[in-house]
């Protein structure tokens, strides 16, 4: 019996621009079931985080618990990370990220994690606009205590033991939306076209940024009568538009009068082609009423559907140091008692 | 692109880049598993049905197998296959019993063999099974050719040679040694109902330069010399040697004189080392021996005193291509160079020769006096006689004569039943079957090791110098040789694609660790190598392609560095992908085995 993945690469693998190759930013062999969307999405992580020249050192990933929250150790295992409590993967976010603004943080979450036990955390981080990237990998059931239906599966929605859900769904867009988040995809794990560019996008915003990733269950899920199945899915797809993000090194170099671009806070570009009618990518009403017209028909907007550009994030928000707790000495936090006379004095 | 067609045979068979590669298509991975397994016998046999001789070509082969070899596509060396085939020679049981009985009665077709070495065996061995009367002739008073005549002792013991020629003697082939076959029309004019020449390229070059008649005595040719030191006839040579040429020959040759009493022997080559048409490893084991090979330097002229030979005078020259990499040798202007010589052996290539086939017999030659020949069944002009092995298209190597004999063999059995040569050729014979035992699960050992290739020991110089019979290879040990085993990539375990399976998760394409696997829309093939999750540099491996997937696009597999780990396959939810072992076997004349 053996199941581990070769030492040999391409031979001809390129190094990208800070001196690795894409197999620097895999992780260890993936556990779960053969096809399971999750696994697309680690290689679409894996790959953005490569094109975009992210040294992994740089960046956190953060988990609760579930299928989805099992990936972390399937991609960047050069990267900080940190498996925590079921659902409470924002406050352990949180506290990472105010302890230090300088990484660059990742989180993973499911639909379970996310859209049930965690949805208390889920909303908070959203109204906080922590700056991190949340990815939903969203199969609409549970697929590690054999496949119930989830939160976010559809009324209507057939499981593989034939029960159909009666409830409405949760969908999380929708709601990170009306919560005022500044940065709202939705994907297919299909689709790496459409989800490295969105996740790109997702770690260059300044602010919280959500990609509601629909996830195929292989296992328990990819029934033709489940509305999360491949076949399913792949049939209702609808985009918003197709995506390139072009870096901030390349963006100088690009004209963008023809088509839509939005500027990122760290000015890199979102360059958007194919709109769809009646859509403004920086418009949130817009986007409310396109993810309502197309659930009228019947349909799974993917791609952005909201950006802005203008995202003030939490350590904006809160005035906090420009610099890591860490770097800070004593002499920064006591500054000795002719700075606390002048603040003191203040208020005299 | 088209779908590929994977029901045709040599689609797979080329994914099996040794055994695509190996002239007579021996199933290598197959007996590399064997080897591993400790089952000695079984890949002795299946060897011996494909290349007769597993134990000489396990120490002789030009292997060009190895340079084929995938792993030498994804680390630096390739698997030793020829080493591995050697370990199945030298510790296999007893192998007789397993070898195809021989009628009793005849099928009352003669056939006449010119030539005792490898292609005439292989002809014999096919064909002594299905009843045929064959009789050998050779010049020699013992049976294999160039692999007695040509090859050293301390390359290949002739216990070795005189076990697997034995084999196919032992099949009740008549033998006519120490019997030159002078005339092709005396041959003709006996009952033969075929006439197969095996005769080989018997005649070495010559170097017709000044001082070449009066040094006759110390200049000798190498082929010519390694038979006499073979025979016995020659057994001592000068102290200062010269050897000319860059072959193999000529690295038996300056070996050979240091075990004769040449304790200063140089190559000298005209050409650049890299330029060489010596194996490498057989260049390697001349400079052990403390061969100098000087290169760049053609000869000029033999210097004679008073009727001895004293040396040659070298020019020098420098290697220059042109645009179509046309090589031309151009003096540097540096002063020629004297180097002493008692004797100088010239090994600079040999060529068929044959004075005794009469020219109006029906057998039509062509360029540079070879036989014109069907590139098939190698027949000649004349419907009764049959050439193979270097007699046919000119030098090539054991491994090409016994594919040669094979055919000729096929052949000559067809032509005895009055059936068409072409026609009626038998097809490969192919087996495809799915490995899968469970979970995580093959009937292979599909993990793939990181060892390099591991180094094979030799006999102790001092004492091997000594004796020009002492082996200098010594061959792997068991516990190596699974080692080495183990770095066979099962090439020919492939990867089958189903379309109608595939529900386009992308998991092979995120698994596979060499970025193999891409799933994207049509295009003609030099469009979509520039398409594909990893380069794909190398035209001479295919693309695997698959039909129309839902989704419009195609499935698309470079061959070039697909490690056979199975991974795509472990990871496929549906078996779309799935691991079968190809079995690719070239049909012979019978089932030996």
């Amino acid at each position: 019996m053996t199941y581990i993945k070769p030492k040999f690469r391409h031979p001809l693998l390129q190094k990208n621009e800070v001196g690795y190759t894409k197999s620097d930013y895999e992780g260890a062999i993936s556990t779960l079931c053969g096809g399971c969307g999750h696994d697309s999405i680690s290689a679409g992580i894996v790959q953005a985080c490569y094109e975009i020249n992210l040294e992994p050192h740089r960046l956190a990933k953060l988990s609760g618990i579930g299928c989805s929250s099992k990936t972390p150790a399937y991609f960047l295992s050069n990267s900080h990370g940190f498996n925590s409590v079921h659902g409470r993967m924002p406050s352990v976010a949180t506290g990472a990220n105010m302890a230090n603004r300088e990484l660059i943080y990742l989180g993973v979450s499911g639909d379970g994690d996310s859209a049930s036990i965690g949805m208390g955390q889920f909303v908070h981080v959203i109204r906080r606009n922590l700056n991190m990237l949340y990815i939903v990998m969203n199969n609409g059931c549970y697929g590690l205590t054999k496949g119930q239906h989830s939160a976010t599966a559809d009324a209507g929605s057939t499981s593989k033991e034939g029960v159909t859900n009666p409830f409405q769904a949760i969908d999380l867009v929708s709601l990170a939306l009306e919560l005022g988040a500044t940065y709202v995809a939705r994907s297919f794990s299909g689709d790496k076209s459409q989800l490295v560019p969105l996740i790109k996008a997702g770690l260059a915003h300044s602010g919280f940024a959500l990609i509601d990733v629909v996830s195929p269950c292989v296992t328990f899920n990819n029934k033709p009568d489940s509305t999360k199945s491949y076949d399913y899915v792949r049939h209702h797809l609808e985009a918003t538009s197709t995506i390139d993000f072009v870096p901030i090194k390349k963006a100088i170099e690009v004209e963008y009068d023809t088509e839509r671009a939005v500027r990122l806070h760290d000015g890199s570009y979102l360059q958007l082609h194919k709109l769809a009618p009646n859509w403004d990518p920086t418009d949130r009403i817009s986007a409310v009423n396109r993810l309502d017209e197309a659930r009228k028909q019947g349909q799974i907007l993917t791609g952005l559907l909201y950006v802005d550009p203008e995202s003030k994030d939490i350590h904006t928000l809160e005035k906090t140091t420009a610099r890591p707790l860490n770097t800070l000495r004593e002499v920064d936090l006591c500054p000795g008692a002719e700075v606390l006379e002048g603040i003191n004095g203040r208020f005299r | 692109m088209e779908a590929t067609n994977i029901h045709d045979p040599e689609y797979f068979h080329k994914v099996v880049d040794c055994q695509y590669a190996c002239p007579a298509h021996t199933p290598v991975p197959e007996y590399i598993r064997l080897i591993a397994a400790e089952r000695y016998t079984d890949a002795y046999m299946i060897n011996w049905e494909s290349n007769v001789f597993p134990g000489i070509l396990g120490r002789t082969c030009d292997r060009p197998c190895e340079p084929a070899c995938r792993r030498g596509r994804v680390e630096e060396e390739p698997v030793a296959i020829c080493r591995l085939k050697r370990v199945a020679a030298d510790n296999k049981d007893e192998v007789m019993h397993l070898m195809p009985t021989i009628p009793q009665e005849k099928n009352g077709k003669k056939i006449a063999l010119i030539g005792g070495g490898p292609a005439s065996l292989t002809v014999a061995r096919d064909l002594a099974p299905l009843g045929y009367e064959i009789h050998l002739y050779d010049e020699w008073y013992k049976g294999g050719g160039m692999m007695r005549t040509q090859i050293p002792a301390f390359r290949l013991p002739e216990s070795v040679l005189d076990e697997e020629v034995g084999y196919i003697l032992n099949m009740g082939i008549h033998t006519h040694f120490n019997h030159y076959v002078s005339s092709m029309k005396e041959v003709l004019d006996m009952d033969y109902d075929a006439i197969f020449v095996g005769t080989g390229a018997p005649k070495g070059r010559d170097l017709h330069l000044p001082g070449r008649e009066e040094g006759a005595a110390n200049i000798h040719i190498g082929i010519e010399f390694l038979a006499n030191v073979a025979f016995e006839h020659t057994n001592k040579i000068g102290r200062k040697v010269i050897v000319l040429g860059g072959g193999n020959t000529a690295m038996d040759c300056c070996r050979t004189s240091r075990r004769l009493g040449g304790d200063e022997v140089k190559v000298v080559v005209r050409s650049p080392f890299e330029d060489m048409k010596a194996s490498p490893w057989e260049i390697q084991d001349a400079i052990r021996e403390d061969i100098p090979i000087k290169n760049n330097m053609p000869p000029k002229e033999f210097v004679v005193e008073n009727g001895h030979l004293k040396g040659i005078i070298f020019e020098k020259v420098r290697a220059e291509y042109d645009a179509n990499g046309r090589r031309s040798l151009v003096s540097t202007g540096e002063p020629d160079e004297f180097i002493e010589a008692d004797d100088v052996i010239i090994a600079i290539g040999q060529d068929n020769a044959f004075p005794w086939v009469e020219r109006d017999l029906g057998i039509e030659f062509g360029k540079w006096d070879i036989p014109v020949l069907n590139k098939k069944t190698f027949q000649s002009t004349l419907p009764k006689v049959f050439f193979g092995g270097d007699a046919a298209f000119g030098p090539e190597n054991i491994i090409t004569a016994v594919a040669h004999g094979h055919q000729a063999a096929i052949s000559i059995d067809l032509f005895c039943q009055g059936k068409d040569l072409v026609q009626d050729r038998p097809a490969p014979m192919t087996n495809l079957v799915n490995q899968k035992m469970g979970i995580h699960e093959w009937s292979y050992d599909s993990f793939v090791t990181v060892d390099e290739r591991f180094l094979v020991p030799h006999a102790d110089k001092v004492v091997s110098l000594q004796n020009r019979k002492v082996e200098v290879e010594l061959g792997f040990d068991a516990s190596t040789a699974f080692k080495e085993a183990q770095r066979c990539l099962n090439c020919d375990v492939q990867t089958v694609f189903e379309t109608n399976k595939c529900i386009e998760c992308d998991a092979c394409v995120d698994i596979c660790p060499t970025a193999c696997i891409t799933f994207t829309v049509n295009g003609e093939e030099a469009d979509l190598r520039t398409r594909l999750s990893a380069p794909a540099n190398n035209t001479s491996q295919d693309l695997y392609v698959s039909e129309i997937l839902p989704t419009g696009r195609v499935m698309i597999k470079d061959e070039d560095v697909c490690l056979h780990c199975g991974l795509c396959a472990e990871r496929c939810p549906t078996a779309a992908w799935d691991m079968h072992k190809y079995l690719y076997q070239v049909t012979k004349a019978c089932k030996v085995w």
